[in-house]
């Protein structure tokens, strides 16, 4: 019998890379029900599997695998979405390869069980059958204010509804999903697959108040007269600058602007839809994250001829997820490492020209570990750009704390609350996702969510006890 | 959806709309906007908050009709709804007594200085109101600015109604009158708020503005906005959209209008042959 750890994983199937540049569609097009069975039949189902405890959320991964290798794929959603409410969307954009994947057993002699890919064809296939929508719990007469409609707001709200509770969720934007509308994009993460995720959210009862900007429309303060607990999920949506000479040409985008222009707004579908999005034959994405591909690969679609990621650091310290970078090279993304941006250059009628850059090299560790990236004195260099891309990292909105002083934020700027139950200093007040974390991932935020949920249903039916107690600190 | 109330035509090119949106009507103070969307594939345009009626649970806006989105907002009608429509946002004017105070409205910036000048008037000062346009047919609520100012000039630069000339000759003749003047706020086209600025500049009397950069979100969140005021970048949609208008870079802001100019033109192309069709 062959062994199953010498039997080869399942390649994805994936669009033609020359066809990809030109077109949103999906890149990635997901196993077949045969791939699926026979990838899932490769798991050795250990008896302490370093998978689950490798997921941020502890999905029961081997139990799922094991239902869908004996083709019961409603067993298999149950044990998925036991500890996951968004597989469809983790299994595409979670980076399992630093996660679930990198302590899979099958790893350390060759390839890691595809877990990824798994969860996201059980998660698509229960999503072609109609979901099923639990009975709803009765109703406790409480009432939830949720802020924010991402990953961790979606999560905390399907959660308190199935308990309950009457939801409500306010969204600042004209579409729910957070960044996983306006930030990633449609070939990475089809929209309608967000929306599958929210219809069922609003199925469980959850009521969803788009166009509501809290910190303007109302402030917390009123929003606790009206309702019993309120769930901060607003992530980090502020964009940071580099503040170098000439970030306000026109040309000079933040990814947030690009990507907002691009996947809400739609503008790769200019005019059809009405906002405008424009990128010149020559791009420079400046960062080298999840954000930095999605822009670059985004700018590709959008007409550009070339279009360079530029980054301080080496290959090695890339911190997008592999499949990523790796799609992004195959589209013919330029990668310049070690390269640092010192000024954009412009014309007289105030249009990005160039882009002036200094090389780097990798000196000594630095407070996160990594060789930290020293100019190389007298490298200056010019090179012509047309357009040029600031994705270097966000950082939570202030707009929503008017009048939230009791809400301790950190020097990030994120809310400080309590990893093990989402409370914020600010009594009933849970927070959790990246305006705790700073940017993260959705499926970190997904488990704030499921958390804040989780203590939010307690406290509802028992306030009683300190609201605050200080986290103990970490051995 | 958000209603439309009530629509009035104030000129070939100028339309007011009264829309239902009590929760922010409850909120919205002078100087703050809104952005509204007409239809699902619509683009985010922002607009200020020309009045608002706390009681009725109405906000009102007035809409210069400019490219696509504009044109097609001034088709509706009545009865009609928007896609979306959300605020208040930005700042409010900063309100306090400060004496004398002048205000210029030009062109469609009318409809912006009018709830200013009400607050202004209420918080005790003496406001004196300018308001100009291009021509006759660009100029409105004459009688609404009467109202709320202590005196008016009104005039037009082709001299089709009121004085003739730009409305920075009578801005400087109060300023050469001998009148103290405290306070001035300055509204309208980019153009006209930088010629405003640099006519109080000598006299050293605080001169705001309303900056209208082009916006996606409103919220802080995609830098579109971007302008640079004291030598600074600021976001106009948080941070404004009012600013000392000495301090502002004008030519910035007048290049950054100009990013879209040949999709906008593409779009409305778009939108005409499309009606034409239709
Ligand atoms: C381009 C891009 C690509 C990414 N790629 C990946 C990836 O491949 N894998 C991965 O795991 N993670 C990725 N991430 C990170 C991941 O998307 C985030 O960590 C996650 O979405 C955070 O979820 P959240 O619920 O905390 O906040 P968000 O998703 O940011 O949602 C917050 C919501 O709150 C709303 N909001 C903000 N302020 C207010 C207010 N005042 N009132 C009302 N509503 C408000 C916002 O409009 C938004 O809809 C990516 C992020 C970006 C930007
Ligand atoms: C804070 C603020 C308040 C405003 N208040 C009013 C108002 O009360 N009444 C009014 O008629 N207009 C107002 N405007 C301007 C109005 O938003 C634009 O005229 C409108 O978006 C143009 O859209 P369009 O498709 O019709 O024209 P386009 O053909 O797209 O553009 C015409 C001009 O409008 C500018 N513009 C285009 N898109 C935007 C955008 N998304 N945001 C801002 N400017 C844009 C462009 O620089 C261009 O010069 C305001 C703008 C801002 C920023
Ligand atoms: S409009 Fe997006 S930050 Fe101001």
């Amino acid at each position: 019998m062959v062994k199953k750890s010498s039997l080869p994983r399942h390649e994805m199937p994936a669009r033609d890379p020359a066809e990809r540049r030109h077109t949103f569609d999906e890149v990635a097009l997901g196993y077949s029900l045969e791939m699926a069975v026979a990838e899932a039949s490769r798991c050795l189902n250990c008896k302490g599997p370093s998978c689950v405890a490798g997921c941020p959320v502890n999905v029961r991964i081997p139990e799922f695998i094991a239902a869908l290798a004996e083709q019961d794929l409603w067993g298999a959603v149950e044990a998925l979405k036991d500890k996951n409410s968004l597989p469809a969307v983790c299994g595409r954009v979670c980076p399992q390869e630093t996660q679930c994947e990198a302590v899979c057993v099958l790893a350390r002699k060759g390839e890691p069980v595809a877990i990824g890919r798994l969860e996201r064809f059980v998660a698509d296939w229960e999503r072609m059958q109609g979901m099923r929508i639990p009975e709803p719990a009765a109703p406790t007469g409480k009432k939830v204010v949720v802020i924010g409609t991402g990953p961790a707001g979606l999560t905390a709200a399907g959660d308190l509804a199935k308990r309950g509770h009457s939801v409500t969720m306010l969204e600042a934007l004209h579409t729910p999903g957070g960044v996983l509308m306006y930030g990633i994009p449609e070939f990475r993460l089809p929209k309608d697959i967000v929306q599958a995720e929210i219809d069922y959210v609003r199925k469980l009862g959850v009521s969803i108040r788009c166009d509501a900007v809290v910190g303007k429309l109302y402030t917390l303060q009123e929003l606790l007269q009206d309702y019993d607990a309120l769930f901060l999920g607003t992530g980090a949506g502020l964009p940071m600058m580099l503040n170098i000479p000439g970030e306000n040409y026109n040309g000079v985008y933040s990814s947030n602007e690009l990507l907002t222009r691009t996947n809400l707004m739609k503008g790769y579908l200019f005019p059809e839809w009405d906002t405008p999005v424009k990128v010149g034959e020559r791009v420079a994405v400046v960062g080298a994250g999840n954000v930095a591909m999605d822009a670059a690969r985004c700018s590709l679609r959008l007409g550009a001829k070339e279009v360079h990621i530029v980054y301080r650091r080496s290959r090695d310290e890339v911190p997008a997820r592999a499949e990523e970078v790796h799609h992004a090279a195959e589209e013919g993304i330029i990668f310049d490492f070690l390269t640092n941006p010192t000024a954009i250059l412009g014309d007289e009628k105030g249009w990005v020209t160039g882009m002036r850059y200094i090389r780097m090299q990798l000196g000594e560790p630095d407070a996160s570990g990594r060789r930290r990236p020293v100019p190389i004195e007298g490298s200056e260099y010019e090179v012509p750009m047309d357009t040029v891309v600031m994705a270097l990292g966000t950082q939570p909105n202030p707009i929503v704390f008017t009048e939230a002083d009791a809400l301790t934020r950190t020097r990030w700027g994120t809310v400080t609350a309590n990893e093990a139950n989402g409370r914020t200093r600010m009594e009933r007040v849970w927070a959790g996702g990246d305006i705790v974390t700073g940017a993260a991932t959705v499926i970190s935020a997904m488990g704030a969510g499921r958390i804040a949920a989780g203590d939010i249903d307690a406290y509802l039916a028992d306030p009683s006890g300190p609201w605050w107690v200080e986290p103990a600190a970490e051995a | 959806m958000y209603l439309i109330t009530h629509k009035e035509v104030l000129g070939p090119v100028t339309k007011l709309f009264v829309v239902e949106a009590p929760e922010i009507a409850r909120k919205a103070q002078a100087g703050q906007f809104i952005i509204l969307r007409v239809s699902e594939r619509g683009e985010r345009i922002p607009l200020t908050i020309a009045d608002y009626d706390r009681a009725a649970g109405t906000i009102t806006i007035v809409v210069q009709e400019l490219g696509k989105s504009t044109q097609e907002l001034g088709t509706l009608e009545t009865g009609d709804a928007l896609a979306s429509f959300t605020g208040p946002l930005g700042r409010p004017t900063e309100v306090k007594n400060y004496g004398n105070v002048i205000v210029v409205g030009g062109g469609l910036g009318i409809a912006p200085i009018y709830p200013i000048c009400r607050v202004l008037r209420e918080a005790g000062n003496h406001v004196t109101g300018i308001i100009g346009a291009r021509t006759r047919d660009l100029l409105f609520w004459e009688d609404a600015m009467r109202s709320v100012t202590d005196e008016l000039i009104v005039g037009t630069d082709d001299g089709s109604y009121g004085r003739q000339g730009v409305v920075t000759t009578p801005l400087k003749e109060l300023l050469d009158s001998g009148t103290q003047y405290d306070a001035v706020w300055a509204i309208g086209p980019a153009i006209m708020m930088k010629f405003c600025a640099l006519t109080t500049q000598p006299y050293g009397v605080r001169t705001i503005v309303s900056l209208n950069s082009i916006m996606v979100d409103g919220t802080g969140m995609c830098g579109a906005c971007r302008v640079v005021v004291g030598g600074r970048t600021r976001f106009a949609c948080v941070d404004g959209p009012e600013f000392d208008g000495h301090e502002v870079d004008w030519d910035l802001l007048l290049s950054r209008l100009r990013i879209y100019a040949d999709l906008e033109q593409v779009a409305l192309e778009a939108y005409n042959s499309a009606r034409a069709a239709s």
